[in-house]
């Protein structure tokens, strides 16, 4: 492969598109209510039509709106339907000669589509994302080209200079972390891609994995070259089985076509890129947690130091990030530094996908700019509640994040004004809530996820999310009083304070944030003593700030 | 060798290079309360007993596995990691059947002792009282799971001293259990050497020798450290 | 001085505590000007008195009978002492909480385990208290002042806290004082 043939690929390609196309979205949302059925049927109608050599029928993936799906679109017009079922086939083939059908039209300028800025989902429900042909015509492998004509400290000044942060959750800044692994001497390095995305309600890594697969490789090969690693892996869990089916084929398209295996563009630059998938456990979704996996050993995290960029995989140095960190590296590298960091705020660059669920009008995938406002997000771009009720409160970052009120709506999303107001940006999960969502019983379902969860090696996390599960369902049951409140928050604290790794750590912060913001719920819970007791007397605050 | 000079409870200490919080903090003679360190074995950082406050470190660190520095200043006994440990030990006390009166342990079982030198004089959680098995099938040796505390002493010791790697974890939070080998009885493992280091290793009396009867079970837990120093130093007298 | 008037109450326990208690031995004789035993097993008084200073309480909290008897403690006494590591942690009488819930436990006991020739469930509820599905430390059903651990708490360590309360003083906590076992 050089560059040559990439651009001839994509030539190739774009020549033998047809005028018109129809595509359907094939990725897991729409799959579930039957888009494989409706792209076969839309298949057949075009070939009934005798339209086969100027329409094609192509499946596509995710187009975001997954409340709506299945999701078909016409081009040339942009034409979007929902709900689409095969039987709205032949009337959407029509349209595209003048034409009607009874599917349900979708504006394609609705707040929805028109307030997404997209950088990683750029090419997502445009592109077919089970050929590495349709990558490449989209400027795919480009920045990979681009990588390897530099020297790797030059890449590794670009992404740091580009202001990008990890995607994972903590927002650790991804340059750092680069330069961290390329500092390490010369020899065997790894680069692993965080694909274990856990946190219920959230999908968007799912979807750049099976709907961008060749993005997320590209960033791996980029991120391989610039710290000096020849091995990754990319760990995906198994509740993924559409991911990892198209993942595993863009390896094998990616290494026959040279961008991908020994001699990458013709330079002496070798990277194999190997699936592992996990069994299962959320906290395989901890870096260290992960590592032991991938070496075959019990998920469990380790403490750190050393960090994974020092002794990680087989104890060398590995750079892990998450999906959606690696497919944002392409497009820094094809667009520079400069042009990343123009978007979103001062100190949270780029753009953020998130998966909006719960309550909300519109569920499903979209990607704004950092510093984009979480009212924009879940009234203009999610469209409020389905049925109108008020928005309560947004929870964002899973069972490890918090649940903002609706009065903090106006907080723009960046990490640290998340930070301020007791959440956390996550991974990007985001779940509505409207006023008929208890609080209490909402940080109750959090914490069983994290009794569940918990991998059982630290005392404060095995043992002490099941005692905030039980004090939780003592109040959610009324049966608890002021001195169980009192020891639910004083347990919260020492669960945050003294667990070994992040799940822990943060699995009181569905409580915490929801006692800040919705002390009340609690309060009218509570029944009263049935007799005196004495002064509480503990060095640990019962404040939740 | 390089030395470093750091401060514990306002106390300097000399420590080598290298050496761990607990390791500095022991040879000074100050103690810091610890389950899951046994000498000899690596470090799991799980008990979290050690945990002590390190000026400029936002969070609590482990003293088994944090490393001394220069110029490290180190509070072991605040008012909150005192709070903090008591609950440590009261969740464990929550979470399995632990009766000192009848248990073969008593009186020479870690869990018991640090109760008490910690001032847990009672538990303010609910008891979990999980159904938990005891298997007797090895002819020598006994688990009774109703007084293991996930240390995995005893799985690092099988691990690392014996070679055999016979114990393991199984399941998940407070599921989690000790297997041998691929969850099969004790007495069918075809790994296990019957050694019994495990049981010396063992903090409370989840491990024993079979035909103790309550109070019984003493345990020497330093032989396993002269054995790891007389292997590594080819010191085999003292 | 006025005498500081004393109960002691058997609850879900086995007596140890209260026999340990009599090896206080001649510091009984001591202890007696000073106190009015107001309740207690050991002397014949059939109504839980008002206005009790200091109540030693054996026993865990194992069947309806134990938890009325707790509460009318609470309500009738200044100072309420868990007496012993049953009334503190539940200790043997709570063995049975991992077979199941009352009616599991008694099939295990009279139908199973150790059923003889005339295997049948106790059901007269008028002699025999309910089983409470799960055996309680006694701080799990009335807020407790001070704990006393062992099984049972060595008369030294009796000794201990009977002193310091009678002087009004709040009892040491060092670890030999609070072993369980």
């Amino acid at each position: 492969m050089n560059h040559d043939e990439l651009e001839r690929i994509a030539g190739a390609e774009r020549t033998a598109a047809k005028p018109a196309e129809i595509r359907c979205c094939t990725s897991s949302g729409c799959r579930a209510s039957g888009s494989a059925d409706v792209l076969k049927q839309l298949k057949a109608a075009v070939q009934a039509k005798g339209l086969s050599d100027r329409v094609a029928a192509v499946g596509v993936g995710c187009p975001g709106l997954c409340s709506a799906g299945p999701v078909v679109s016409t081009h040339p017009g942009g034409a979007v339907f929902g709900k689409v079922t095969s039987g709205h086939a032949d009337g959407i083939v029509s349209t595209l000669s003048g034409g009607s059908t009874d599917a349900v039209r979708i504006d394609p300028n609705q707040p929805f589509f028109a307030k997404q800025f997209r950088i990683v989902r750029a090419t997502v429900g445009q592109i077919d994302p089970e050929r590495i042909e349709s990558y490449i015509a989209a400027d795919g492998y480009a920045g990979l080209y681009q990588a390897l004509q530099q020297r790797p400290d030059e890449i590794v000044a670009n992404v740091t200079a580009s202001g990008l942060r990890g995607r994972g959750g903590a927002g650790y800044p991804t340059g750092l972390k680069w330069a961290t692994v390329a500092k390490m001497p010369p020899g065997q390095k790894y680069v692993i891609c965080n694909g274990d995305e856990g946190d219920p309600g959230a999908f968007m890594d799912r979807s750049v994995m099976e709907d961008a697969p060749h993005q997320v490789l590209e960033g791996m090969a980029i991120a391989a070259y610039a710290v000096g690693a020849n091995q990754g892996y990319v760990y995906v869990r198994a509740e993924y089985p559409l991911a990892i089916e198209r993942l595993q084929a863009a390896i094998h398209q990616a290494t026959k076509a040279g961008v991908l295996g020994g001699n990458i563009f013709q330079t002496p630059f070798e990277f194999k890129v190997e699936i592992r998938i996990g069994a299962g456990a959320f906290v395989c979704g901890e870096e260290t947690a992960l590592i032991a996996s991938v070496q075959g050993l019990r998920g469990t995290p380790r403490p750190r130091p050393p960090y994974p960029a020092e002794s990680g995989l087989w104890d060398r140095p590995t750079l892990i990030n998450n999906v959606e960190t690696f497919a944002t590296i392409p497009a820094i590298l094809r667009n520079g530094a400069n042009w990343f960091a123009g978007i979103g705020t001062a100190t949270s660059k780029g753009t953020k996908i998130f998966s909006l669920t719960g309550k909300v009008k519109n569920a499903g995938l979209v990607e704004v700019p950092m510093g984009t406002t979480l009212r924009e997000v879940v009234e203009q771009l999610g469209g409020g509640t389905a049925d109108g009720r008020a928005v309560k409160a947004v929870q964002t970052g899973g069972p490890s994040g918090g649940c903002i009120p609706a009065d903090l709506l106006d907080t723009p999303i960046d990490y640290e004004s998340l930070g301020r107001i007791g959440s956390i940006m996550g991974s990007g999960g985001m779940i509505v809530m409207d006023d008929t969502d208890r609080m209490p019983e909402v940080a109750r379902f959090f914490m069983e996820f994290c009794a569940d969860e918990s991998c059982g090696k630290c005392v404060p996390c095995r043992v002490g999310t099941v005692q905030l599960h039980g004090l939780l369902t003592k109040l959610v049951e009324k049966r608890a009083t002021r001195h169980d409140l009192d020891l639910l928050i004083e347990l919260c604290h020492f669960v945050k304070d003294t667990s070994l790794c992040g799940l822990g750590q943060s699995a009181p912060n569905p409580v915490l944030s929801t006692l800040r913001y919705f002390a009340g719920e609690y309060e009218a819970l509570l029944q009263p003593e049935e007799f005196a007791r004495p002064p509480r007397r503990s060095a640990i605050p019962l404040t939740v700030l | 060798m390089a030395v470093v000079t750091l401060t514990i409870d306002d106390k300097p200490v000399s420590a080598r290079a290298g050496d761990s919080v607990l390791a500095a903090a022991r040879e000074a003679g100050i103690r810091i309360p610890t389950l899951c360190h046994l000498d000899g074995v690596s470090e799991a950082a799980a008990c979290r007993l050690c945990l002590v406050q390190v000026e400029g470190r936002g969070r609590l660190q482990a003293a088994c596995v944090t490393e001394t520095a220069e110029g490290m200043i180190v509070r072991t006994q605040t008012d909150t990691l005192r709070e903090y440990r008591r609950m440590i030990l009261e969740l464990l006390f929550t979470e399995g059947n632990h009766v000192c009166a009848v248990c073969v342990a008593n009186g020479n079982c870690e869990l018991q002792s640090l109760a008490a030198e910690l001032g847990m004089d009672h538990v303010r959680y609910p008891y979990l009282n999980p159904a938990r098995p005891v298997d007797v099938t090895h002819k020598q040796y006994a688990i009774d799971h109703n007084r293991c505390i996930l240390c995995t002493r005893c799985v690092r010791t099988c691990d690392e001293i014996e070679g055999a790697h016979t114990w393991d974890v199984a399941g998940r939070g407070t599921l989690s259990h000790i297997v041998a080998d691929m969850g099969q009885p004790w007495g069918e493992s075809v790994t296990c050497t019957s050694c019994g280091k495990c049981v010396q290793a063992c903090p409370t009396g989840a491990l024993f020798r079979q035909g103790s009867t309550v109070a019984e079970m003493t345990k020497d837990r330093e032989k396993l450290g002269d054995l790891v120093t007389a292997r590594r130093d080819k010191k085999w007298t003292v | 001085m006025d005498r500081v008037k004393l109960a002691t109450v058997w609850l879900g326990g086995c007596s140890g505590c209260h026999m340990s208690f009599l090896d206080m031995d001649e510091w009984l004789i001591d202890l007696a000007p000073r106190i009015d035993l107001v309740y207690s097993p050991l002397a014949d008084v059939k109504e839980y008195p008002d206005g009790v200073d200091v109540a030693l309480v054996e026993g865990a909290v194992a069947n309806e009978e134990n938890r009325h008897m707790a509460k009318v403690i609470r309500r009738r006494s200044k100072v309420v002492v868990s007496f012993g590591d049953c009334a503190v942690s539940g200790n043997v009488t709570a063995m049975r909480n991992p077979l199941g819930k009352s009616l599991e436990v008694l099939r295990t006991s009279y139908l199973l385990e150790s059923a003889g020739t005339n295997p049948r469930l106790p059901d007269d509820r008028e002699i025999v208290p309910v089983l409470l599905d799960k055996v309680l430390p006694l701080h799990a059903v009335i807020p407790v002042d001070h704990h006393l651990p062992g099984c049972p708490p060595p008369a030294a360590r009796i000794r201990a806290i009977v002193e310091d309360l009678l002087a009004a003083r709040t009892p040491i906590r060092t670890a030999d004082q609070i072993r369980f076992g």
